[in-house]
């Protein structure tokens, strides 16, 4: 159990994929202009995270990795290679999944999230999450603290820039820094202070 | 001619897909830290894209326009599979040193993004120029990003020595801030900077009003 919290403690802290990663940028810089939608993005993240990575850890278990076959009789074989085509096609199907079941059972929850669903499948934050998952040969369980550990970590710094945009727009700003250019360096900042959690033991 | 000029120049700063489209950030920057891995990740880039932008090209009259994205998807993850293995063959230190990065150039949306934006409706060889052209612009900016953080951060470029390190009877303190992620956030907002006090055209309109009208960015 410890264990697992640690394994979310980092995720979260310490190897933030927004931050630290600089994964998922694209959507973190557009969709960071207000608050409200940066949390609606967020729990969509934490969501499609905290499912794709513990599916994609059994897919890589049972099916890819060298003698995954073994169950079928077939253990010489090794679909490691597959990797990156299945995992996309996995993100693929579950938004896709995940956006009809919401449609039917949440509609409410739906309404929130709906237009940020589809933009995930193509968010590397989402990967590379998955990836990351199998370098570091995680187990089912600890994939799935990490893969929500992730999620939570990528709305928290989402989120906060999001807020800290919103009190920039009172400041006069340069010209050519107006818009990407101070967003960057706000999120170096960030990341700065991310970086300095990562020297607390806990 | 003029057209194919342009395809190939334009991206290179006018057009820069990083600076002006904030496309394909994501999965690169990480790997700025040392000139190396960014010359061999901008070459990994670059025959993705010539590759999934010349097959498309090719496709683009028989390619049913509902599936296309999803086409789209298969031929860039299997030119990435392809440049993967070739890595994991020839380089594996270098493969190691640039891990899942590789793997995340399918979600790179320089990738997609002129896959659909260009090579859908353009003859191949013109795609193909295009492709190099984006493919030259965002190495430029990954390869001045990590000629920085090297310098300052090691004192080496391409690990040799440049600035001799204090701890090694020099005069130069290597400053460590510039191998962790925030200096890339930070020299990649001064680099739009610079580009954009260049080339006002390029400057956003304030903040307030862009709120009115969002600008939806794809990943």
């Amino acid at each position: 159990m410890e264990q697992l919290a640690a394994i979310f403690a980092r995720a979260v802290f310490v190897e933030n994929l927004a931050l630290a990663f600089f994964l998922g940028m694209c959507t973190f810089l557009a969709i960071s202009k207000q608050i409200k939608t940066a949390i609606g993005l967020g729990a969509a993240v934490i969501l499609v995270e905290g499912i794709t990575v513990p599916v994609n850890n059994l897919i890589y278990t049972y099916l890819l990795r060298d003698g995954a076959l073994a169950w079928a009789g077939l253990g010489h074989l090794d679909f490691s290679y597959l990797g990156l085509i299945s995992y996309i096609g996995v993100i693929a199907a579950m938004v896709q999944i995940l956006e009809m079941m919401l449609k039917r059972f949440f509609p409410a929850l739906y309404q929130a999230l709906g237009t940020f669903l589809p933009l995930l499948t193509v968010n590397c934050a989402i990967l590379g999450a998955s990836l990351f998952m199998v370098q570091r040969d995680y187990s089912f369980v600890e994939s799935a603290a990490y893969g929500f550990g992730v999620g939570v970590g990528w709305a928290l710094a989402l989120v906060m820039l999001a807020g800290l945009r919103e009190k920039m727009k009172y400041s006069e700003i340069p010209q050519g820094l107006q818009g990407l250019g101070i967003v960057f360096i706000t999120t170096g900042l960030m990341s700065m202070a991310f970086i300095s959690i990562a020297r607390i033991e806990l | 001619m003029i057209r194919a000029r342009r395809a190939l120049l334009a991206p290179l700063i006018d057009e820069n897909p990083v600076t002006l489209h904030i496309l394909g950030i994501c999965s690169a920057v990480a790997i700025t830290n040392s000139v190396y891995s960014a010359l061999v990740m901008s070459l990994a880039v670059i025959s993705v894209l010539a590759f999934s932008n010349v097959t498309i090209s090719m496709m683009r009259r028989q390619l049913p326009s509902s599936v296309r994205l999803i086409v789209q998807m298969t031929v860039i993850a299997s030119g990435v599979i392809v440049v993967d293995e070739l890595l994991q063959a020839f380089a594996p230190e270098t493969a190691r040193t640039l891990s899942v990065f590789v793997g995340l150039i399918i979600t790179n949306c320089i990738v997609l993004g002129r896959a659909e934006a260009f090579a859908a409706q353009n003859r191949v060889g013109v795609s193909f120029l295009d492709a190099i052209g984006n493919g030259i612009g965002y190495s430029l900016i990954l390869i001045s990003v990590a000629v920085i953080r090297e310098l300052f951060g090691t004192g080496t470029l391409l690990d040799v020595q440049i600035l001799k390190p204090v701890s090694e009877g020099g005069w130069f303190e290597p400053n460590g801030l510039f191998q962790l992620a925030p200096s890339a956030f930070f020299i990649i907002g001064f680099i739009i900077w610079g580009i954009r006090s260049l080339k006002p055209q390029q400057v956003e309109q304030a903040e307030f009003e862009s709120i009115v009208a969002p600008e939806l960015g794809g990943d």
